[in-house]
């Protein structure tokens, strides 16, 4: 069985669902259309009268992944990260700090901070990123449990812009490479885990389709194929035609 | 031989420090599970295929069935080179400050049961031979001595990198392996580089081509590069001594052994030699066996495609017209000049010689053969 | 006291728990912050609630 492990849990789908931008009744279904079986969710002040909790829509059994969004530095994500925990769903936490409100890029050196003390504090940190190979080694060593750098600015859709970046962090970490921000289509999410990704995560793609339901179940099947072709490892696309040259073994005695 | 018990060679002696490390145990248990007559052509096609190759396509490209694929093999192997050195070929020379040895090793004309003349160069004799060498336009030199922590100990090894620093830019050693405090002090006196060769990396055949002194000692040895980058030193230096024994499974090793140590310090450069056993003075008849020509490229060109920006170095062990055909195909560096002798570059030798060297060029000449090959000659790399 | 933000007036002495309910919070459902320190769950019952006090409610929302 091929499953991604990540924080003490095995999951059989590598389809990260992001909840925000849907309206509450579809929540359920998208989740179920997608097969998702872990869910991202953010943190905000509780409406008042306690009416309409997104918690109310989430199938059992799914593991939620809060994220840290709205921080804009490494103690506001440990902040949010810590009131998260304390909501008793688990110790996962997506640390997300942004300090660039035009390309909504994250902030790697307070997010390298933020992922070390949570990490101590026993969290399954799993930090959003820009995929710098130097800075991800860092996430490594702080404790991260997984590593989510960026395909391309978040809600862009425009896919997987940092690409040969992520193939770099892919070959070079040895945790779950996990593509988030930016996967427009699911011939995106595809690529991803053709790459080697362990999982992708998305959610404007999904939230922003004419049928989200539908859409949900195309990523799913596109993260399938990916992680199947993969899996079977490519095989020799001839390129060009044969190369006329001189043997470059021709000296051997 | 001896009849008395021999000591453990997986066992440390007591000055030798040991560091927390599992890269020798993962080299080890991954190169037991290599079976080279596992793999097919496809299986190299396959890894010629991909940007970067796994450990899998590692072992293809090792393996016998990639022997009939070598030109394919070769053309990936010259990308990557050209990729990463363009058209530069450095060029360095050796320089044996002594060949005082205790190690019995079986292969090599330093053992201490080999009768060969020993000597040592006094640091004036050291001068004079570092200006004789700096003369012939050199800005790079590896010092190396045979094993003696009473002949050539620390300090006096040292004294000659002090004097090395002052006229060259880069200064490498190739001693017996120390303890990451002496590599610290011998960086502090201008050494950068560090090469120590595991000979084989079979466990078994490890101990029996080293019946005594301390270099029977095998983990010891195998963490060496380690510890030389914990002293601080900037770059190692891996290979196994193709011929001794299973060279692809060496081979692979070897790779491995460097492929760890860069994940585990990704900034310490990564250089390999791939030296094939030569015939000394009173062994003619050692020689690498399996390893011929091609299987020595085959070496050369899986490391190229398996670890890309490390540096390969092409020794003087093998004939001139071997080593000017491999730079710029998968070597990137080149001795020349070169005596395998204590000294012999401005006076008369002091002690013989280690090995019997195919390519005696001088520098004039070797600069000379890689522009014929439009290539660059570079003498240094560094500020 | 300020509530998320909102000036709220304490009828009475109350504790954490008593002042959710009366909103209508689920206890389950809600984390609570009280002058910038996390009120653990176990302490919904003891901890007690000024006027004087700087409280937030937080709970998950949709988010990616």
């Amino acid at each position: 069985m091929d499953l991604l492990n990540i924080g003490g849990k095995s999951f059989s789908s590598r389809f990260i669902l992001g909840s925000g931008k849907f309206s509450l009744e579809i929540t359920k279904a998208v989740i179920e259309q997608g097969g998702a079986q872990i869910a991202t969710l953010a943190l905000r002040r509780a409406n008042a009268g306690g009416k309409e909790n997104i918690l109310d829509y989430i199938p059992k059994g799914i593991t939620l992944l809060p994220n840290t969004s709205g921080a804009r530095n490494a103690l506001e994500a440990v902040r949010i990260a810590r009131l998260a925990r304390e909501l008793g769903c688990g110790d996962f936490v997506k640390i997300e700090v942004i300090n660039d409100s035009k390309y909504l890029f994250p902030d790697n050196a307070e997010t390298i901070k933020a992922t070390e003390i949570l990490a101590k504090e026993g969290f399954v940190v799993m930090p959003y990123m820009f995929p710098d190979l130097i800075d991800a080694r860092r996430l490594r060593d702080a404790g991260a449990a997984s590593i989510m750098p960026l395909g391309a600015p978040i809600g862009s859709n425009k896919g997987l812009l940092t690409r040969d970046f992520i193939k770099i962090l892919i070959d070079e970490i040895a945790l779950p490479i996990i593509v988030d921000a930016g996967i427009g289509k699911p011939s995106q999410a595809c690529e991803a885990m053709e790459l080697g990704a362990a999982a992708v995560m998305a959610n404007t793609a999904i939230a922003t389709a004419k049928d989200a339901r539908l859409m949900a179940a195309a990523f799913k099947s596109a993260i399938e194929a990916g992680r199947t072709a993969y899996l079977a490892g490519f095989g020799r696309v001839l390129e060009q035609s044969a190369e006329a040259s001189s043997p470059l073994t021709g000296f051997l005695e | 031989m001896s009849t008395t018990q021999k000591s453990d060679h997986m066992k440390y002696l007591a000055d030798m420090e040991i560091i927390d490390s599992d890269i020798m145990n993962a080299v080890l248990s991954q190169t037991a599970d290599y079976d080279y007559t596992a793999y097919q052509k496809s299986d190299v096609l396959n890894a010629l295929k991909k940007d970067v190759i796994d450990f899998y396509d590692y072992r293809a490209l090792l393996s016998p069935a990639a022997e009939e694929l070598l030109e394919d093999i070769a053309k990936r192997a010259r990308q990557e080179t050209r990729k990463r050195f363009g058209n530069s070929v450095s060029m360095f020379t050796p320089l044996y400050i002594s060949n005082y040895c205790v190690n019995q090793c079986l292969y090599c004309g330093f053992n201490c049961k080999n009768k060969i003349t020993r000597g040592k160069l006094s640091y004036d004799e050291t001068e004079s031979e570092l200006k004789a060498i700096a003369e012939t336009g050199l800005k790079e030199i590896l010092l190396l001595t045979g094993e003696s922590k009473k002949l050539s100990d620390v300090k006096y090894i040292g004294e000659a990198v002090r004097l090395a620093a002052k006229y060259f830019s880069t200064v490498g050693i190739e001693i017996y392996p120390l303890n990451s405090g002496e590599y610290a002090y011998l960086h502090s006196c201008g050494a950068d580089f560090v090469s120590v060769y595991q000979e084989t990396y079979d466990t078994d055949a490890y101990e029996l081509y080293h019946p005594g002194g301390p270099k029977r000692v095998y983990p010891y040895r195998f963490n060496a590069q380690e510890r030389a980058v914990i002293g601080g030193m900037r770059g190692v230096s891996f290979g196994a001594l193709l011929g001794l024994h299973d060279f692809r499974k060496d081979a692979y090793a070897a790779g491995l052994h460097a492929y760890y140590l860069q994940q585990k310090y990704p900034h310490a450069e990564i250089s390999f030699s791939v030296p094939r056993l030569r015939a000394y003075k009173n062994n003619a008849e050692n020689n690498p066996r399996d390893v011929r020509e091609k299987q020595l490229l085959q070496v050369l060109f899986a490391y190229r495609i398996f670890m890309p920006s490390a540096s390969i170095t092409i020794s003087t062990r093998e004939r001139a017209g071997f080593r000017d055909n491999v730079i710029g195909l998968a070597a990137n560096k080149i001795s020349a000049g070169v005596r395998v002798g204590v000294g012999g570059h401005e006076s008369e030798k002091k002690g013989d010689e280690q090995f019997e060297i195919a390519d005696g060029r001088s520098v004039a000449e070797v600069h000379e053969a890689i522009l014929n090959k439009g290539l660059q000659p570079v003498y240094t790399d560094y500020l | 006291m300020l509530v998320n933000g909102q000036e709220k007036t304490l009828g009475s002495e109350a504790t954490v728990k008593d002042f959710l309910e009366s909103e209508g919070y689920k206890l389950h459902r809600v984390v609570v912050e009280k002058n910038g320190v996390i009120v653990p769950k176990k302490n919904f019952e003891t901890e007690k609630l000024f006027e004087t006090d700087k409280v937030e409610i937080i709970w998950f929302v949709g988010g990616g």
